[in-house]
Order: structure tokens, then C-alpha cells, then sequence
């Protein structure tokens, strides 16, 4: 493309294209730099946990406090075993989710990798970092023009997902050897944290707190995602639903 | 002295038939979940192996785990006493007193070493020295070191010698400290809880004895047979905790009916013991049956795990104790409130980035 100084597209720029003939100049037409992020596979994933999360919540903190009381037979009602069960349920797939995710890292583009490290020792996120925490206090106009994520956005998923997610799938498993046996490949596999979160009541406490970590990273999330498609210089929206992201400028930097 | 008795030797000596002996075996199997082929097994054993010697020894405690273990009727602590095992030294159950009784540790010491078990209530205090439990002039920890450097294995009798319990509650003044803490080289089986049940008492030791071999352990050192599930998966009030109905408050109807106790703060679900099958004082009733939650009292540190009567520990720190659901609201009420603000002045301080649009 030849550098110029604005993208608005002239009459010329129209031929040979779906919208020759048309007037450029009432139709404002201007080209714009999209890259294709995020692959299927990471799309689904990205909606197939954000479900498993709400129903998660929703089931667990039930689990924690359940609802009032139901009257009448005990064996005509359910209502805590299918609690239960929709929480197992979506943690399974929360889980084999994440797992896929990991696998993902392997196979995928490199945005695929940024949620599982923080690249501790490259100056340029430092730099990237504190570009963004400016803009979000107001100081800064602007930020650095990011393919995947921004390090600020990098740093939250990285701590508040990842790291709070692993957290929840290797609990949570230890919590459901509860219920299936020490014996069983939940226990053995992860029973052993229980004792080092302080027993079956302290695992089950911390697991709590997991969830209370992950509903406020959802709710900044959710801010984020949409205050960054209306005023960053990329969308985020669109690259999450169709893969697509595209930049607003073509300034360099 | 002539040849160590059988088991079989005292309880002939005891009058005991054959037939009886015979008839104990098979109970005694029974009792351990064995199928029928063992009673054999069990029989050979009591004929030919002689009476395990025991020492009792009893530091920072209650004497609630004796208590307990007196009242065990499957089998009978008469019988675990006087006939399976050989008590040598327990200062709260034996006869003599002072130096005499100090006399026999020492000389069981000294005459079976490395084949005598140490059973150990309760636990040593560290700090000062040990100053905070003394038994015959000396610290506690002395004796418990000393004892426990002969013996095959150790029993932690409770939750005292298991983890600490009580005294070892915050802040620990005293710095009581589980036996597994100070006792580094022995074999040790932990039977927690507060008291630990009778039959559990003796139904490890009755094993030991059986087969000669310490029975299969947990990851953290419990017997698996009575310690490998929880209160609630063989709770009878089960079925209301799977339907969803709770006591709410400990007069209501939900109470009355024998609905779940969760959300009165049973730690059933949390807690490994065997009070819902074996139940206490020759089963007839637990905490549950009685109406109270459990207070989860063969867990490691259950002193300092929150309410009995709340199932979600309370957090400190925040000047108030309050229930980490109660810090999530507030902290999602206040990421919230921030998020609008911050929404707002967004809108305020720019409009929508149009980018190249704009010139």
C-alpha cells in the first residue's frame, strides 16, 4: 500500500474493486488493517468457558449457601443433587476446556500463547504496561496499537484467569475426591493439596474465594472488552466473535 | 522368666472354652470386615503370638480418648486389655503409681525393645523447654522421645497426638505440638478425633495385633478402614441434603423433622470419621442423630477453621469478621461502582476513537 498521510479512499481506489462506480467521496470510503487473531478453535473455547463460568458461579455459590428449604418428601425433590450436578457437569467441561486451551498453545498462532506467560524480562512490556495503566487512569490519550493482547489486559488474564482457573480445576477435583474417594484418580492426582490448603474445610474456603476472584476479573472483563472496542485504536468485539481485528489508524507505533 | 503367654495361653487361663475362643475369633473378624477364611488365620495368630506389649503414655490431654476407649464394646476393652494386649504402663488405668510405675516403663523398654508399641494421648508442649507438662520431674517430650526410640510403632491417640487440637489452637501459647512433629523415625498411625470412637480404638489395635503389620494408611496417616470417607457420604440425613431441605435455625420445623443440619454449619461434609456408621456408646446415636451438627473434630485444626455454626469460615482482617461472601459483595459492589465512574468519565474525557475517520 502506498504510505499516505489519511486512508480516505479516492475514486480511482474504487476501480476493479465490488465498489467501482460508487463515489468515494459520499461514501467516506477508507481502507482499514485488519488481521485475523484469534482462530476458531480459540473463539469456541473463549465462549464455551465464558458459560461454564456462569454456571458455575451460579451452581457454586449455591453449593456454598443453598437456596431455602423445599417442604414435603425428600424423595420427590432433587434440588441440591442437580446443583451439584450442573456444577460438576461444567466444571468437566471448563476443565477439558482448559486443557484444549493448553494444547491449543502448541498448534495455534502466537497470540494463542499469551495467556499461559509473562514475558518478565522484555522491556517493551514493561513499558507497554505502564502505557496502559496511564491511559486507564487518564493521564495517557492513547495507547501502544496491540495484536493480541495489551500487557495490562495480558497481566490480568494471566493472574486472575490462568492462574485463578488452574487453581480452581486442581481444588476443585481435590474437593470432588470427596466424594468419589481417596482411592480414586481424583484423589490420587490431586487429593494431595488438601491437606496443604488445610483439610477438606479450608480447600473447599479457598475454592470459594476462587470464585469471588473470577466474578470480579468477569465484571472488569466485560468493562474493558467494550470500552476498548469504542475507544482504542482496535476492536476487540469482532475479534472475539469472528476472529477479525481492525485498526482504527494507521499511525506506526 | 519362662516363655512370653499367648493371647490363647491368658484366655485359657481366663476359663475361656476353646469353643468361646473359637466364637471370639470369628466376631473378632466380623468386626474387621474379613470374610470367614480368616477366623483360622486370626485363631493361629492368638495361639502362637505372644501378648502385645503396649505403653500408654499420656501428655498435654483430657484423658477424653481413655474415656472413650473404656466404653468400646466391639470387643470389649476388657478384653483388648486383659486379654490381647499386654498394657504395660498406662498411669491413669494401671495400679501402681510413682516410682514403681516409672520402674516398669523402664524395664518394658529395656526388655522388648524395637517390639513394643507406644501409644501416645495427647501431645508435647515445646515451648519453654517443654516445661508446660511434666511427667515424673521431667518434661513430657523427654519421656515421649525417649519411649518412643525402642518402640515398633506409634499410635497418636486423638486429635491432641494427631494434630494438636485444643492447646494447639491459636496462638499456641504453650506451642503444643503433634507427635508426628516431634517423633521423626517411627512409623506413626494417627486416630483422630475428639475423643476418637471407641471401636476405632480398639479395632486398630485388634488388627495390629491380627496381623502383625500396621493397617493400610492415608495420605495422612489414618487408618484408611475407618477414616476413607466422610460423616456426610454415609450420613442418614443424607438424602434431605440432596433434596434440599435444611434446618434453617435450630427450633424450626426443618429441625424437628430431622432435616440436613449443613446450613446450621455441619461439617459432615468436610470431615473423615466413621461416627455415622460405628456411632457412639455401642451405636446408639452420633451428633447428627442428637440434632447438632458435626464440629469436625477428627480434622487437622479444627479449633481455628470459624464457626460450628456456619458453614463458610469467617475472614479476619476486614475490622469486622464477616463471611468471604459478604467481602465478595462489598468488593464486587465497589469494582462495580468504580467501573461506572470510570465509564463516566471516559465518556466525559473522549468521545468514540474514530481514528483515520476523523481527518
Amino acid at each position: 500500500m502506498v504510505p499516505s498521510k489519511s486512508n480516505i479512499l479516492t475514486d480511482e481506489d474504487l476501480q476493479g474493486t465490488n465498489l467501482q462506480g460508487q463515489n468515494a467521496r459520499t461514501l467516506r470510503a477508507r481502507k482499514l488493517t485488519t488481521i485475523y487473531v484469534y482462530e476458531a478453535p480459540v473463539r469456541l473455547w473463549h465462549w464455551i468457558t465464558a458459560a461454564s463460568i456462569v454456571v458455575l458461579v451460579v451452581t457454586g455459590y449455591f453449593i456454598g449457601s443453598p437456596p431455602p428449604s423445599l417442604s414435603g418428601e425428600a424423595s420427590n425433590h432433587f434440588l441440591m443433587g442437580w446443583i451439584r450436578y450442573l456444577h460438576f457437569a461444567a466444571a468437566w467441561i471448563f476443565a477439558v476446556g482448559f486443557a484444549g486451551r493448553v494444547l491449543w498453545t502448541f498448534m495455534g498462532n502466537i497470540y494463542a500463547r499469551e495467556l499461559f506467560y509473562i514475558p518478565f524480562w522484555r522491556k517493551d512490556y514493561w513499558k507497554g504496561l505502564l502505557d496502559e495503566i496511564l491511559v486507564y487512569a487518564f493521564i495517557k490519550k492513547q495507547g501502544e496499537k496491540t495484536i493480541g493482547h495489551n500487557p495490562l489486559a495480558r497481566t490480568a488474564l494471566f493472574f486472575c484467569f490462568t492462574l485463578t482457573g488452574l487453581f480452581m480445576i486442581i481444588s476443585g477435583f481435590a474437593l470432588y475426591s470427596d466424594g468419589t474417594g481417596m482411592d480414586s484418580w481424583e484423589g490420587r492426582v490431586f487429593g494431595w493439596v488438601m491437606p496443604w490448603l488445610g483439610g477438606s474445610l479450608g480447600t473447599h474456603f479457598l475454592h470459594h474465594w476462587g470464585m469471588w476472584v473470577i466474578i470480579l476479573f468477569v465484571m472488569i472483563h466485560i468493562y474493558t472488552v467494550t470500552r476498548e472496542d469504542i475507544m482504542s485504536r482496535q476492536t476487540l468485539l469482532s475479534a472475539m466473535t469472528n476472529g477479525y481485528r481492525s485498526y482504527r489508524d494507521d499511525r506506526p507505533e | 522368666m519362662a516363655g512370653l503367654e499367648t493371647f490363647y495361653d491368658v484366655m485359657r487361663r481366663q476359663g475361656i472354652t476353646r469353643r468361646s475362643f473359637i466364637k471370639y475369633c470369628s466376631l473378632t473378624a466380623a468386626a474387621l470386615g474379613l470374610g470367614p477364611e480368616f477366623v483360622p488365620q486370626i485363631a493361629s495368630a492368638m495361639e502362637t503370638k505372644p501378648r502385645l506389649p503396649v505403653l500408654w503414655l499420656h501428655g498435654l490431654e483430657c484423658t477424653c480418648c481413655s474415656e472413650s476407649f473404656i466404653r468400646s464394646a466391639h470387643p470389649l476393652v476388657k478384653d483388648v486389655v486383659l486379654s490381647m494386649i499386654s498394657l504395660d504402663y498406662d498411669d491413669t488405668l494401671m495400679a501402681s503409681a510413682g516410682h514403681q510405675a516409672e520402674a516398669i516403663l523402664d524395664e518394658v523398654m529395656e526388655k522388648y525393645h524395637g517390639n513394643y508399641i507406644l501409644a501416645v494421648e495427647g501431645n508435647p508442649p515445646l515451648n519453654e523447654d517443654g516445661m508446660y507438662c511434666i511427667i515424673g520431674g521431667k518434661p513430657f517430650v523427654e519421656q515421649l522421645k525417649k519411649v518412643a526410640s525402642g518402640a515398633k510403632a506409634i499410635i497418636s491417640w486423638g486429635s491432641c497426638a494427631s494434630y494438636g487440637c485444643v492447646q494447639a489452637a491459636r496462638p499456641n501459647p504453650t506451642q503444643a505440638t503433634p507427635v508426628h512433629k516431634v517423633i521423626l523415625d517411627k512409623p506413626i498411625i494417627k486416630v483422630p478425633g475428639c475423643p476418637p470412637i471407641a471401636e476405632v480404638m480398639t479395632g486398630v489395635i485388634t488388627y495390629m495385633l491380627t496381623f502383625d503389620r500396621l493397617p493400610e494408611l492415608d495420605r495422612q496417616g489414618r487408618p484408611k478402614m475407618f477414616y476413607s470417607q466422610r460423616i456426610h457420604d454415609k450420613c442418614y440425613r443424607r438424602p434431605h441434603f440432596d433434596a434440599g431441605q435444611y434446618v434453617e435455625s435450630f427450633d424450626d420445623e426443618g429441625a424437628r423433622k430431622g432435616y440436613c443440619l449443613y446450613k446450621v454449619g455441619c461439617k459432615g461434609p468436610t470431615t473423615y470419621n466413621a461416627c455415622s456408621t460405628v456411632r457412639w456408646n455401642d451405636g446408639v446415636s452420633f451428633p447428627i442423630q442428637s440434632g447438632h451438627g458435626c464440629i469436625g473434630c477428627s480434622e487437622d485444626g479444627f479449633w481455628d477453621k470459624g464457626s460450628w455454626y456456619a458453614r463458610l469460615q469467617n475472614v479476619g482482617g476486614f475490622g469486622i469478621e464477616a463471611s468471604a461472601d459478604k467481602v465478595g459483595m462489598v468488593a464486587a459492589g465497589a469494582v462495580g461502582a468504580g467501573l461506572a465512574a470510570h465509564a463516566a468519565i471516559s465518556a466525559l474525557s473522549r468521545a468514540r476513537y474514530k481514528g483515520d475517520d476523523a481527518q
